[in-house]
């Protein structure tokens, strides 16, 4: 079954104070599908002015939004999420033409994760309090919560909608109100959202402003209003991030990618049943999303001993993923999600030959007859060393970079030896080695025997220059608020001091 | 004369000049960002927007601008030549060309055995 193209207004406005509204300056641009590098629609090319009234629409909202019961709150998100749930097929084929991945993973990831995070997160905070401690006589410590105010958030292209949820639902679930900049690559389907959402949703609660990172987001970023920001992007834009938030010494949350290990043990191949078919599928998840993963298991680290058979086993399935028009539920890979990514990675896989590395499949572009405009990489995988640049810079892209191991030890050295530490995989049947890995790998999250699993009850966060912070799972909550300490005193006595 | 790490375009030269001309003539830098999304590329930033890490490498010069990069990032690509062009696309980022739909990309090659014997001090 194929889906054709959503119908779109010409030109959006910036959602702003519940309402959308053109921005300030009257600019906008154009925002291409990667699916085909046709115009979708227009986008406001925001700045300064437009931020500011922004983040006054979040306030006005904040009076009230910040003191209402978390029982309302809670109805609130569990009310987006069934908007999400009902408009779920209208919203996948939007996020399609929006970034360029299947349907098939939108209808069957994005979609159903993103009303998840918001039902989770309406769920989680009826669920937990503060704490209260008798400090013993006549004192007592109450450590309560309380939202920061509003809050800014930019996020990345390549789960444009999945992102926000990760990063909107617990901010205002904690009472926050949120301005919220897409990336420009992918700045619709939250849009498509906001219209979904507008009669859930209190004004001003959740606002979206679009443009460009030095014009609208780093008025965001240095806007004396904003009490956090949370950022999904880069090493440098992150340093930058920073640099910012020291302006007004607030905190930041930084996803920054990573260059994620998928350890394959011996093991593995003890028997040719359900179990090592899901290790190959574990592997060739490098291709999952077009490899636009932050944590995309881009380094393959097999053992010598299987080495031979199991690749044999993995290029059939990397060789029968099917390219093609990505609204096709039967296509597993879709367009890269811009013509600088497409150049990016086609660059890297230059790199790679050059370095000496062995093209085992794949090795360029994907001519797509359905869309010969659009921006295609056929699925590759790299044999080389984990010194080769191919091994050590996120290509985003789907391209798999695939080494061998002797043991254990060896494993572990080459796993670690990255700047990053984002994710890590580890498969294996020998429980004592798995044990040995979940603990000795450094990275946020060691998917053991499973991999691109993205529960909403799991914390996601960074080792080294993978970022600081965590998103995901209710520790989040604290992230986006104060804890207030209400201190007590019983006693009719006084301190006695003077 | 000594290999140079980093080179640039006409292309780069020309969006160099665009770019400063558009900004009364200001300095500009660039420094090569590592990571996710919009990473492994180069962002081009007025100087002083940017604050330059103390370790970090500064790689040599193109068309009168500074460019940088993590000493981490460094390691891995001491063997490649960078030569940074110019792609049409539209990155997110900070980087000052992107409202133009303009992209900076950097483009690597090997260095051969007799350049990598006679590199610029870094």
């Amino acid at each position: 079954m194929s889906y054709s193209k959503p119908e779109l207004k010409a030109q959006y406005g910036n959602y702003i104070g519940g309402k959308f509204v053109p921005p300030v300056n009257g600019k906008y641009f154009d925002a291409n599908s990667p699916v085909d590098n046709k115009l979708l629609t227009k986008i406001p090319r925001s700045d300064a002015d437009d931020i500011d009234m922004a983040v006054k629409a979040g306030y006005d909202a904040f009076e009230t939004w910040g003191k209402t019961s978390v029982t309302e709150r809670s109805a609130v998100l569990n009310k987006i999420a069934d908007a999400i749930d009902a408009n779920a097929e209208k919203l996948a084929i939007v996020e399609v033409w929006n970034n360029g991945k299947p349907v098939r993973e939108t209808i069957n990831a994005d979609l159903p994760l993103l009303a998840d995070h918001f039902r989770y997160f309406a769920g989680v905070i009826r669920g937990e309090s503060g704490t209260v401690a008798d400090l013993g006589g006549d004192l007592v410590s109450q450590e309560v919560h309380e939202p920061l105010g509003v809050v800014g958030q930019i996020i990345a292209w390549n789960f444009p909608l999945l992102l926000a949820a990760w990063k909107v639902a617990p901010a205002i679930a904690a009472g926050n109100c949120v301005v919220l900049k897409p990336a420009e690559q992918t700045p619709v389907s939250i849009l498509i959202l906001m219209e979904i959402l507008a009669d859930i949703v209190p004004a001003g609660v959740i606002n979206v402003v679009n443009g460009f990172g030095i014009e609208a987001g780093k008025p965001l970023a240095t806007h004396p209003g904003v009490r956090k920001m949370g950022f999904t992007g880069e090493t440098t834009t992150g340093k930058l991030i920073m640099q910012y938030a020291s302006e007004n010494i607030i905190p930041v949350t930084l996803e920054l990618g990573g260059k994620s290990p998928n350890i394959f043990m011996e093991s593995i191949m003890d028997a040719d049943d359900a179990f090592f078919d899901k290790a190959i599928e574990g592997l060739v998840l490098f291709a999952f999303n077009n490899g636009e993963v932050c944590t995309c298991p881009s380094r393959a680290l097999i053992q010598e001993s299987i080495y031979d058979k199991f690749i044999a086993r993995v290029l059939e399935r990397v060789k029968a993923i099917k390219m093609g028009d990505p609204l096709d539920e039967s296509t597993m890979m879709g367009a890269q999600a811009s013509n600088d990514q497409y150049q990016k990675i086609l660059n890297y896989i230059q790199i790679g030959k050059d370095e000496g590395a062995e093209v085992l499949t794949g090795g360029g572009k994907f001519d797509n007859p359905v869309h010969p405009d659009g921006f295609y990489i056929q699925p590759t995988v790299f044999k080389g060393h984990n010194k080769m640049r191919v091994f050590q810079e996120e290509i985003f892209g789907p391209v798999l970079s695939v080494t061998t191991f002797k043991d254990e030890d060896e494993a572990m050295e080459i796993a670690n030896d990255t700047i990053y530490g984002l994710g890590a995989g580890i498969w294996t049947r020998d429980v004592h080695q798995l044990h040995k890995f979940q603990r000795g790998l450094e990275a946020g999250r060691i998917w053991s025997n499973c991999y691109h699993a993205y529960p909403a009850h799991a914390s996601f966060g960074g080792y080294k220059l993978s970022g600081i912070g965590k998103e995901t799972h209710m520790m989040m909550l604290n992230a986006y608020r104060h804890t207030k300490n209400i201190l007590t005193s019983y006693d009719q006595n006084k301190l006695g001091f003077f | 004369m000594k290999t140079k790490r980093i080179s640039s375009t006409k292309a780069t030269d020309e969006l160099i000049d665009r770019l400063r001309k558009a900004r009364n003539n200001k300095e500009l830098m660039f420094h090569q960002s590592g990571g996710c999304c919009d990473g492994s590329a180069p962002m081009c930033y007025e100087v002083g927007e940017f604050m330059v890490g103390s370790r970090d490498i500064k790689l040599g010069e193109i068309h009168g601008c500074e460019f940088f990069m993590a000493p981490e990032q460094f390691e891995y690509q001491k063997n490649t030549h960078l030569m940074i062009d110019v792609t049409e696309g539209r990155g997110s980022s900070f980087s000052i060309e992107i409202p133009l739909g303009l992209r900076f990309m950097a483009v690597s090659r090997l260095y051969t055995d007799e350049e990598f014997k006679n590199l610029e001090d870094i």
